[in-house]
């Protein structure tokens, strides 16, 4: 869709940004795809900023520029910060790769970091959680907490970061209940509450009583909420627009990853790398739960949780069975990361087909 | 048929009538506007702005009545502004139209932001004791929100006043020609602004219908295209309330089956059924523009054309 406004937006911030400022404090910039409101990626992206402001103080100096286009765009926005002396930039969405990439090209002084991408170079640097872990333990809870065997998935594109959230989060699931399975309904879109909230309600008019979502509006919980199933939220705790039916949410947590990468640049040892967080690396965290987990489930997902940051659990470690009952990883091997990073197959318990791209 | 697939069935058309509600008022009070001559592409802008509108004062006064109103007022606001620069300063329709939608959502995110993702519990649907509760028909009778009753009522009004009131009469002259009209003594602009700013007003409640109803909750950009499609359904509908309606329901039962089709485990391509409502649209355009006469007896003669008085 055309997003004029998004322009406007973006050129008001970059004035903002680049207002002057005092040139002793490292420089810090952040670039964001979306508003920061109140939950979602954005959000969790600027809880870490506010808290390296809070950790180093008077050291470095943050800005932000939100809500930018992936593209043409933001190769100006980053362009602008760069030439505005920041030091760091951390540009926050896939579709900043090329710009982020480009741009760096032509101030190889300063660093960057980029969120979820593949390209690096010596002063660019990439990171991505595990959010599939979280997933896991999200499956967990619901195969414990669901009455019908069948949780509803509400999704919005077949790309392989969200194929393996599904099948993640079913065999999680099936790792403490067996029976059930996962219903997916695929929106076409990242963000269409209306849309989000009739798949909601299409999966548990057809029997889903635990919901999941990948996609980034909190109409997924509402919908669960004003039909009194479960639903776990996903990015941040939307615990508030689902008081009664959010169980718990898989959210990312980007305050140590940032923390860490501030105190190198200050330090002068900062050096480009990729980093695949998960549990371990405190990147990914489950919110709190709701008073109707018990306690049992609870003890289920935090002895999952230490299985998983002590490395004796992966979610997909073998045997892991495609929908036809294909075994695609045997007994005793873990799928590799190149694997899980191109994963287009659905594993056993998810009902339906995959669409094709 | 068995029960389960009965009760599916009542969901599934409970569904359709909940999403083709928003079109159903943008687009009858689109109708109204371009009955008078008048076209207004600015829907999409004015439905945001009534659905922030509504959703704020909900938000703070805590009354849903007064939400409404407040989106009924923001969305005729707006298009008093399109009303003001077409009618009164003779810009042209066209790109005022889809300036006012880049404004709309422009000032409807910036008012927005401090409302951003708050949760509102929602209006529910109504529950009379008894009635409700009659299998099938209950539901399907009795179950709606308030809002899609009032939507109801409103086509009714529509209908009896656009054919049998004098004033539907006028106001269909004026969009037939508003020099003959004008010769004849009615007030051109004035009627045109009370069309279009009725068309504001019902993009609002459009508006309001999702951020306090459908997804009870303020989130920009919110109505997601909702807007254009409205704008097309009043050409898919040549010009009567009665088959906007009825486009409305057919647009939303298709995006609503096509997520049930999914929960079924249909192999269907999610991008081929997230096309079908406009390639619906595009196919129903192609129909009746070779139906000369049929878009004829309809179409406003004077539709986007400013009026002079010489």
């Amino acid at each position: 869709m055309l997003r004029p406004t998004a322009l406007l937006a973006a050129a008001a911030a970059i004035a903002f940004a680049t207002t002057g400022q005092a040139a002793d404090p490292l420089k810090i910039g952040f670039v964001y795809v979306s508003p920061i409101g109140s939950a979602g990626w954005t959000y969790q992206h600027d809880v870490a900023r506010k808290h390296i402001e809070k950790v180093y103080g008077d050291k470095i100096k943050t800005s932000y520029v939100e809500k930018v286009p992936e593209g043409a765009d933001a190769e100006r926005v980053i362009r602008q910060l760069a030439t505005s002396g920041h030091k760091l930039i951390f540009t926050t969405s896939f579709g900043y790769m090329d710009p982020t990439i480009k741009v760096a090209k032509r101030f190889p002084k300063v660093h960057f970091e980029h969120a979820t991408g593949y390209k690096r170079s010596k002063n660019v640097a990439t990171y991505i959680a595990r959010f599939y872990e979280g997933r896991y333990l999200a499956g967990i809870v619901a195969g414990k907490m669901t009455k019908s065997n069948v949780a509803g998935y509400v999704a919005a594109f077949p790309i392989p970061e969200v194929v393996r959230g599904i099948n993640a989060f079913v065999r999680g699931m099936r790792s403490v209940n067996p029976k059930a399975t996962v219903r997916v309904i695929w929106v076409s879109s990242w963000y269409d509450p209306g849309k989000e909230r009739e798949a909601a309600e299409a999966l548990i008019g057809q029997g889903a009583d635990v919901l999941m979502q990948h996609t980034d509006s909190t109409a997924v919980v509402q919908a669960a909420e004003s039909k009194g199933v479960y639903a776990i939220g996903y990015h941040s705790d939307m615990s508030k627009f689902g008081p009664k039916a959010h169980l718990t949410a898989s959210t990312h947590d980007w305050r140590g990853y940032y923390e860490a990468r501030v105190k190198m640049a200050l330090a002068g040892t900062w050096k480009s790398g990729a980093i695949w967080g998960g549990i371990k690396e405190g990147m990914v965290k489950m919110a709190p739960f709701n008073m109707a987990v018990t306690d049992d489930v609870k003890k289920a997902v935090s002895d999952a949780t230490e299985a998983i940051r002590n490395g004796k659990l992966h979610p997909f470690a073998g045997p892991v069975k495609d929908q036809d009952g294909k075994v695609r990883i045997p007994a005793g091997k873990t799928m590799s990361d190149k694997d899980l990073s191109s994963m287009s197959w659905y594993v056993e318990g998810v009902d339906g087909k995959l669409p094709k791209k | 048929m068995s029960p389960d697939l009965i009760d599916g069935i009542v969901v599934i058309l409970l569904a359709t009538v909940r999403a083709g509600t928003p079109l159903v008022f943008a687009a009858l009070g689109e109708l109204v506007a371009e009955r008078s001559g008048v076209l207004n592409l600015g829907v999409e802008g004015m439905m945001l702005v009534g659905a922030v509108a509504g959703f704020a004062a909900a938000l703070g006064t805590g009354s849903y009545a007064l939400g409404l109103l407040a989106a009924i007022a923001a969305g005729a606001a707006l298009a008093l502004v399109f009303g003001f620069l077409t009618l009164t300063m003779r810009a042209s329709q066209v790109p005022t139209g889809l300036a006012l939608t880049i404004f709309g959502i422009g000032l409807s995110t910036f008012v927005g932001y401090p409302v951003q993702d708050k949760p509102l519990a929602g209006l529910k649907p109504i529950d009379i004791p008894g009635l409700s509760d009659i299998p099938v028909i209950g539901p399907l009778l009795f179950g709606h929100d308030l809002l899609i009753y009032l939507s109801l009522a409103i086509l009714a009004a529509l209908l009896w006043f656009l054919y049998r009131s004098k004033g539907g009469l006028i106001l269909r002259a004026v969009g037939e020609s508003a020099e003959s009209a004008d010769a004849i003594g009615y007030p051109v602009i004035a009627i045109r602004y009370a069309a279009v700013a009725f068309g504001g007003a019902m993009a609002g409640l459009g508006g309001a219908y999702l951020s306090l109803v459908y997804t009870p909750t303020w989130a920009e950009q919110m109505t997601a295209g909702r807007g254009w499609i409205a704008l097309a359904l009043v050409v898919f509908a040549t010009w009567k309330p009665g088959w906007v309606v009825a486009g409305a329901y057919l647009f939303g039962g298709v995006t609503i089956v096509q997520l049930n089709l999914q929960g079924w485990g249909f192999d269907v391509s999610s991008h081929l059924l997230s096309m079908l409502p406009y390639i619906a649209t595009i196919v129903v355009l192609v129909m009746i523009s070779r139906d000369e006469t049929r878009i004829k007896l309809n179409a406003p003669a004077a539709l986007g054309r400013p009026f002079f008085r010489s």
